[in-house]
């Protein structure tokens, strides 16, 4: 595939994660962050979100395997999942937190097991397309271009 | 009569400026150090209140402090509170994930500025910036 091809396919998939709601605004001032003192600004502060959310999808995970679930437990790693993700821009992970949140307030086991799968799968998702578009890039600067705004 | 000039944005004027940034999230810590890197500030970094209120007894002293609510050892509204009591004149803005009202005036009233829900934006680091810079410019001749 040639440059311009590349540069195309990789604007198309940019804006058909924010279509279907796997990225907001917050992703593009993440975007506006990054120049050529922080070169991989971006990749960077998502590979951090990568870690942190596997780490409290683990938590979590374990969590609510217990016999008795400490819910504050549970609320407080689901808070921090929000919070992060609602800082990249990982929108449809961020709103699936809000749901958890309030299973957590409820103290409802069999709703908070549903966001966890959820939750789980959203990032997943998210991850794998991120993943992608990073690739993509990595592409058009091998083949020598400029990654399009 | 308009100056023309930005200067709450124009990296030169914000230089003087030390902010603290209080977070316990190390994302968010890296996130919000970078966009203040952006408008030309070096920020300090600390994972809780505890931390922060340390370097106040020391005597370093911040223009702004990004406090971050939920944080283990000491949280936010009691790092505000503890700060304030001790006499801090530091501009302390509230960053908070919650964003439900009775929590964000909880936050107000331990001695806030202002409070912002996460994620920070570039419009909320600019707004806090033109507080800032018009609070140091009392003494100046200006226009308004």
């Amino acid at each position: 595939m040639d440059l311009v091809q590349l540069q195309r396919q990789l604007v198309e998939y940019r804006t058909s994660l924010y279509h279907e709601g796997f990225l907001d605004e917050q992703f593009t001032q993440l975007q506006e962050l990054q120049d050529e003192n922080n070169p991989d600004f971006v990749v960077e502060v998502v590979s951090l979100f990568f870690e942190d959310s596997e780490r409290l999808l683990n938590e979590l995970t374990k969590a609510l395997e217990q016999q008795s679930i400490d819910f504050k437990r549970v609320d407080a790693h689901v808070h921090q999942l929000k919070g992060s993700s609602s800082s990249i821009g990982a929108q449809r992970v961020q709103k699936v937190c809000i749901a958890f949140r309030n299973y957590c307030e409820e103290q409802n086991v069999e709703g908070c097991l549903k966001c966890l799968q959820q939750v789980r799968h959203e990032y997943s998702l998210v991850k794998t397309k991120l993943e992608s578009m990073f690739q993509l890039e990595q592409q058009i600067l091998s083949a020598g271009g400029s990654i399009p705004m | 009569m308009v100056l023309g000039i930005d200067a709450s944005s124009s990296s030169l004027s914000n230089k003087n400026l030390s902010v603290l940034v209080v977070d316990d999230d190390p994302l968010i810590r890296m996130l919000h150090d970078n966009y203040l890197k952006h408008f030309g500030l070096k920020p300090h970094v600390v994972e809780n209140g505890k931390e922060a209120v340390k370097l106040f007894q020391l005597g370093i002293y911040f223009n702004l402090i990004l406090m971050d609510n939920e944080m283990p050892i000491m949280n936010g509204v009691e790092a505000t509170k503890v700060l304030r009591d001790m006499g801090s004149t530091s501009m302390i803005v509230g960053v908070t994930s919650r964003g439900s009202p009775s929590e964000m005036q909880t936050f107000m009233e331990a001695g806030l500025d202002f409070c912002f829900e996460k994620p920070l934006t570039f419009d909320m680091i600019d707004f806090i910036l033109k507080e800032l810079n018009m609070n140091d410019d009392d003494d100046d001749d200006t226009n308004n």
